[in-house]
């Protein structure tokens, strides 16, 4: 493979060690910050998941944010992909709340607007309205949840220490769940742009697993998120288990496992095919994000405890994120095209 | 198979639940002995069943003082339900102190051989027969901030109620005993051990006043 190629991707690998980074504390960052579970079992257990649903479950999304925009051509891609990875960088730094589908949904209009070809509005509004739908679906799933749970632990009198095993347990389950959802969802965000231009050819291996340009592509991508999780998350773990969740480990439970099923629900293609077999609507395979859905889940939860100590403020900085990071990342995008269309002589499109 | 598997991943929590439930056994049983061992005091002066119960006393808490510590050290080793360990940890100590208080007491009879006169005796085992009550109802508070937490209110209730009682009868108790005609060092005395048992129900009830917080605390 040509040098150029492997430095062209790097961007991706870059944005994938910073969701790998953040991302990882929305599905382990409870448990690990209350230690519940020790880090680095939850670092392994969700490097391993991720990688499994990147290249298993990966595609469905990813499609649906490439029919936003066919970066066609490997600068142009890589420059989409930094300017997103570098939008993720200064929101962080900024201490606003970010996400990586917003950034890399803003850089790939970005390019389009430079490209001067035309943004499709259908996969658009599509993505856009599930920013909006997923924190809802997520509180709704975690209102239901928290309430059946409440309602069995009130009522099947488990013993306290008993309780906290089968906590143990959930939130190892929950969390593999949810790192699997984590990476068929967002693997989009990280390779995505790069699917037009893959560079890898489909190979098998000994015959038995046969592997797409896709999948090896996803398959990368989510290695670097593996090494985000395990070189760089400890930190955020601790700090959102200690400090954005005062919740118990039964509710942050409910909180995971309703992030872990929305994700799910935006990126699993064997339930949009079962939907459609029962002609019942289908869910739209959008990349979403998962900090979103952990915000709109803990709401959940904050509502039905009559809610008090939801963070008004927090919220609305959320809502800042939303406006900014796409508009961030965009105008990277643009100038960042420029620079590397006019000054180092690239062809950032066909 | 299945189930044998999970039985193993749950076995140690399962020991663990064997450990409180013993050391929540140890305490219902001190506060049982303590009863008959003040009532064979009362009863069968100078008899050495009085000093055998004094002993199972002794034993009882110095097994409940080792499960205690094995318990915390376990909880804290393995990390174990991080969200409520220092609650548990507080109620274990706490409960602890009621088994030395009793044994103290206890001691303190058979050391210091109080004279009760017999007008004051019927007293004494009314006192005695609230503070045990109360100290049999913390123990099933307890129970069931581990296994029923709904039922705790109601068990605490229960405590609140004898340690009120106790104080009444505490109250009677050394008004009479005062009234009296023994000496002014008798009476001293007397209202030494009065104030002693009683203290027992007042650990109880500061016990479940703690429960309570813990029970606010731990609803999910």
């Amino acid at each position: 493979m040509d040098i150029t190629v492997i430095f062209f991707l790097t961007s991706g690998l870059f944005l994938g060690w910073a969701l790998g980074a953040n991302d990882a504390a929305n599905v382990f960052g409870t448990a690990v910050g209350t230690r519940m579970i020790r880090f680095s079992t939850a670092a392994i257990i969700c490097s391993i998941f991720v990688i499994l649903g990147a290249v298993f479950s990966g595609s469905g999304a990813a499609s649906t944010l490439g029919k936003l925009g066919a970066i066609n051509a490997l600068p142009g891609a890589f420059m989409a992909a930094l300017s997103a990875a570098l939008a993720v960088y200064l929101m962080t730094k900024a201490g606003l709340p970010v996400s990586t589908t917003q950034a890399i949904v803003g850089a790939i209009i970005g390019w389009n607007l430079f490209a001067e070809k035309e943004t499709n509005s259908a996969p658009l509004i599509k993505i856009l309205s599930t920013w909006f739908i997923c924190p809802i679906l997520a509180a709704t799933l975690s209102v239901i949840l928290f309430l059946f749970i409440r309602w069995t632990l009130k009522h099947a009198n488990i013993h306290l220490l008993r309780t906290d095993a089968y906590t143990r347990a959930g939130l190892i389950v929950a969390g593999a769940f949810g790192s699997y959802s984590l990476g068929a969802n967002n693997i989009g965000n990280v390779m995505g742009v790069f699917v037009p231009v893959s560079p890898f050819t489909d190979f098998n291996l000994f015959g038995l697993i046969h592997l797409s340009s896709i999948q090896q592509l996803f398959f990368l991508g989510a290695v670097a998120i593996g090494v985000g999780v395990i070189t760089y998350s400890k930190k955020v773990m601790e700090t959102v288990g200690n400090n954005l969740f005062a919740l118990s480990p039964v509710a942050a439970w409910v909180v995971v496992i309703s992030h872990s099923i929305v994700l799910f629900l935006f990126a699993s293609q064997g339930l949009e095919q079962f939907l459609i077999s029962q002609n019942l609507p289908t869910i739209p395979l959008v990349p979403v994000s998962s900090s979103q859905a952990i915000v709109g889940a803990v709401i959940g939860i904050a509502l039905v405890k009559g809610g008090r100590g939801i963070q008004w403020k927090v919220l609305s900085g959320i809502g800042v994120g939303w406006m900014t990071t796409p508009l961030v990342a965009g105008v990277l995008c643009f100038i960042g095209l420029f620079f590397l269309q006019n000054v180092f002589d690239q062809i950032v499109f066909t | 198979m299945k189930l044998s598997k999970d039985i193993r991943l749950f076995r140690r929590t399962v020991a663990l639940e064997g450990e409180i439930d013993e050391f929540l056994d140890l305490l219902s049983e001190a506060g049982l002995l303590f009863k008959l061992g003040i009532e064979t005091y009362l009863n069968e002066e100078g008899s050495e069943n009085f000093e055998e119960k004094l002993h199972q006393v002794n034993k009882i808490e110095s097994s409940a003082d080792k499960l205690r510590r094995s318990i915390e050290t376990q909880l804290y080793a393995q990390t174990l339900i991080p969200d409520a360990r220092g609650d548990v940890l507080g109620l274990l100590e706490n409960l602890d102190n009621i088994t030395n208080k009793i044994e103290g007491t206890l001691w303190a009879f058979s050391i210091e051989k109080p004279l009760i006169p017999n007008q004051h005796k019927e007293g004494f085992i009314q006192l005695i027969t609230f503070v045990v009550e109360a100290v049999e109802a913390v123990t099933q508070a307890s129970r069931a901030f581990f296994r029923n937490i709904d039922a705790v209110g109601d068990h605490n209730h229960k405590v609140m109620f004898y340690e009120k009682e106790a104080d009444k009868i505490s109250t009677k108790l050394k008004r009479s005993i005062f009234s009296s005609d023994i000496d002014l060092a008798h009476k001293t005395h007397l209202r030494h051990f009065v104030e002693n048992i009683d203290s027992v129900a007042d650990w109880a009830e500061d016990v479940a006043d703690r429960l309570t917080i813990y029970v606010i605390k731990r609803t999910i």
